[in-house]
């Protein structure tokens, strides 16, 4: 089938924008709960390790192969294997809704560790002297640990939205739309592969933009 | 100011114990320079991280200002800690934050209030001759520049101790020299106490009072720069004394030397350092000398003088000599060849 570029438009046009919606509203959901679990777990992570100021070898050993549990299994997997936790935390495993859920189980274990290793990297000797001012730990981790650690915490935030989007292209199984479900059912299954491949095009230059905006964001905050 | 009793330090790690500070006392006087001197590995590290509990002694008590300060709650000892400043070798500052946020972000979280935050880093960056690099990033500045936004830091909590934890190992000579005089000039102005280490002399030399050596663990000889400068009693402490007098004198010419006379050194201090006693000594004896190498150094209080040199002449005669420069006040020692 060969389309003029209004005719495709005019027939898949509005069908795409909401799907682009859909993972935009997917992604930035599950990312802002992601962040706000995985951020207070990677710095868990950093403080409970061996040798450091909270060292308690349960909690991080449990912490630890907890992240690498979740870590292990592929998304799709997840997906189904928590629709009965899911259907019991917000009352319905469809749509939207429905794919949060997952989608925050499969990215806050991913961010702990990309944290844990964007906070290892603050230079030691630095909190050590903001402990020598007499300045208390809860503000040593904020305005010093993750603070240094800004460059590197956007750089792994930027890591795990690609992965998420990635992730998203999975939630059409459970009915909540997306780019990746626009792909597939209309592009694979319908055989109407102008649609996936503008849907192609489409993810690259989102995953472009991202990548660039998060390498520019960490360069201007690096200072060097 | 600070009282180190008896502090001993064991750390434990994979079933080896490392025993870093053995049983070790030290006492610093409120206004005065006190540095602690060894070759890495020698604790001093470990000494200076106790005076503030960064390191948890094992044993002994610690005293700053009358404050025994390792029976204080969390609380009361991060209050202590706000009148301990400490620098550190590698400046220790936020990379992302200006020169200014680098000293306004600590006096915040301590609860210091706006206007005094911004008075406060004015006046200190102007000790510290920095004013015009208030809105840099530490990346822009020379380590140099870095050490003195590093004192600002410290001095901006009007602490009446600073510990610097080898300051200026980082630093090249000229820096240092730069660094050293800062510090001086901290001591007198503000009446800051400084326990300092390093592994330079020299830095003991330029700003020290007191000095204590330091050696596995233990502080094997202390006392007051000139005691420890004129009478060195360790091999260790000998040969950090040594490290600011090169001799370089080639083995042959001295044993040919050997035969004609005895082979001195002359150590002048103070006053005796500014006299010419040896040059008086050809002229009231029959002998001749020759300066084989010398060196004179300016301590925090006063010269200090060493040479070697060969009284050429007959037995009776040298000896003589060496009577005559040791009314004169000067310290004579015989040198064994093999010594040099």
């Amino acid at each position: 089938m060969n389309y003029s570029i209004v005719e495709f438009y005019d027939r898949w046009g509005g069908m795409i924008w909401k799907a682009t919606l859909e993972t935009f509203q997917m992604v930035s959901i599950s990312l802002a709960i992601s962040v706000i679990i995985g951020l207070p777990l990677g710095v868990l992570l950093v403080l409970t390790r061996p040798n450091k100021s909270l060292e308690n070898k349960y909690v991080y050993q449990t912490l630890n192969v907890f992240i690498n549990i979740t870590r292990s299994i592929p998304f799709i997997i997840l997906l189904f294997f928590l629709l009965p936790f899911t259907r019991f935390l917000v009352g319905t495993s469809m749509g939207v809704k429905g794919v949060i859920v997952p989608l925050v189980v499969y990215t806050a274990p991913y961010i702990a560790r990309l944290m844990e290793s964007a906070l290892l990297e603050v230079n030691k000797g630095i909190l050590e002297a903001y402990e020598a001012m007499g300045i208390k730990t809860r503000h040593i981790i904020w305005h010093v640990m993750v603070r240094e650690a800004r460059p590197s915490i956007i750089l792994g935030i930027t890591i795990a939205i690609i992965g998420l989007i990635g992730a998203t292209a999975m939630a059409g199984l459970v009915g909540a739309g997306g780019l990746g479900d626009v792909a597939y059912r209309f592009g694979h299954l319908r055989f109407e592969p102008e649609v996936m491949y503008v849907t192609i095009v489409i993810l690259i230059i989102i995953i472009q933009g991202i990548q660039s905006i998060g390498n520019r964001l960490a360069a201007k905050m690096k200072k060097d | 100011m600070i009282q180190l009793k008896n502090i001993s330090k064991t750390f434990y790690s994979k079933n080896k114990e490392v025993e870093a500070l053995k049983d070790v006392s030290l006492e610093v006087k409120k206004g005065e320079i006190y540095g602690v001197i060894g070759y890495s590995g020698a604790g001093k590290s470990t000494l200076i991280r106790c005076v503030n509990l960064l390191e948890k002694p094992s044993s002994g008590d610690v005293y700053v200002n009358g404050q025994k300060m390792n029976s204080l709650s969390p609380a009361k000892l991060r209050e202590a800690r706000k009148k301990i400043g400490m620098i550190f070798q590698g400046f220790n500052l936020l990379q992302t934050a200006t020169v200014y946020e680098n000293i306004a972000i600590p006096l915040k979280l301590t609860g210091v209030s706006k206007d005094e935050i911004a008075k406060r880093v004015d006046k200190y960056l102007e000790v510290v001759g920095l004013q015009d690099k208030k809105e840099s990033y530490p990346s822009q500045l020379s380590g140099g520049q870095k050490q003195r936004v590093a004192i600002a830091r410290a001095l901006s909590h009007e602490p009446e101790v600073l510990l610097s934890d080898e300051a200026t190992s980082a630093l090249d000579p000229e820096t240092t020299e730069s660094i050293l005089a800062l510090l001086l000039k901290i001591n007198k102005e503000f009446g800051i106490t400084i326990l300092l280490i390093t592994h330079e002399m020299h830095v003991i030399q330029k700003v020290c009072d007191h000095v204590a050596v330091m050696e596995n663990g233990e502080i094997i000889e202390q006392g007051t720069v000139m005691e420890l400068y004129s009478d060195p009693k360790k091999e260790t402490t000998k040969k950090f004394v040594n490290s600011l007098f090169p001799h370089d004198i080639p083995e042959a010419g001295l044993n040919v030397m050997k035969q004609q006379g005895p082979i001195v050194t002359l150590t002048f201090v103070g006053e005796s350092a500014g006299r010419p006693s040896l040059s008086m000594v050809s002229k009231k004896f029959d002998v001749h000398t020759n300066i084989l190498s010398g060196n004179i150094i300016q301590l925090k209080t006063q010269p200090y003088g060493r040479l070697v040199a060969h009284i050429q002449g007959e037995k009776a005669e040298t000896d003589k000599v060496m009577e005559y420069l040791r009314e004169e006040g000067v310290r004579v020692d015989e040198v064994n060849i093999d010594e040099l």
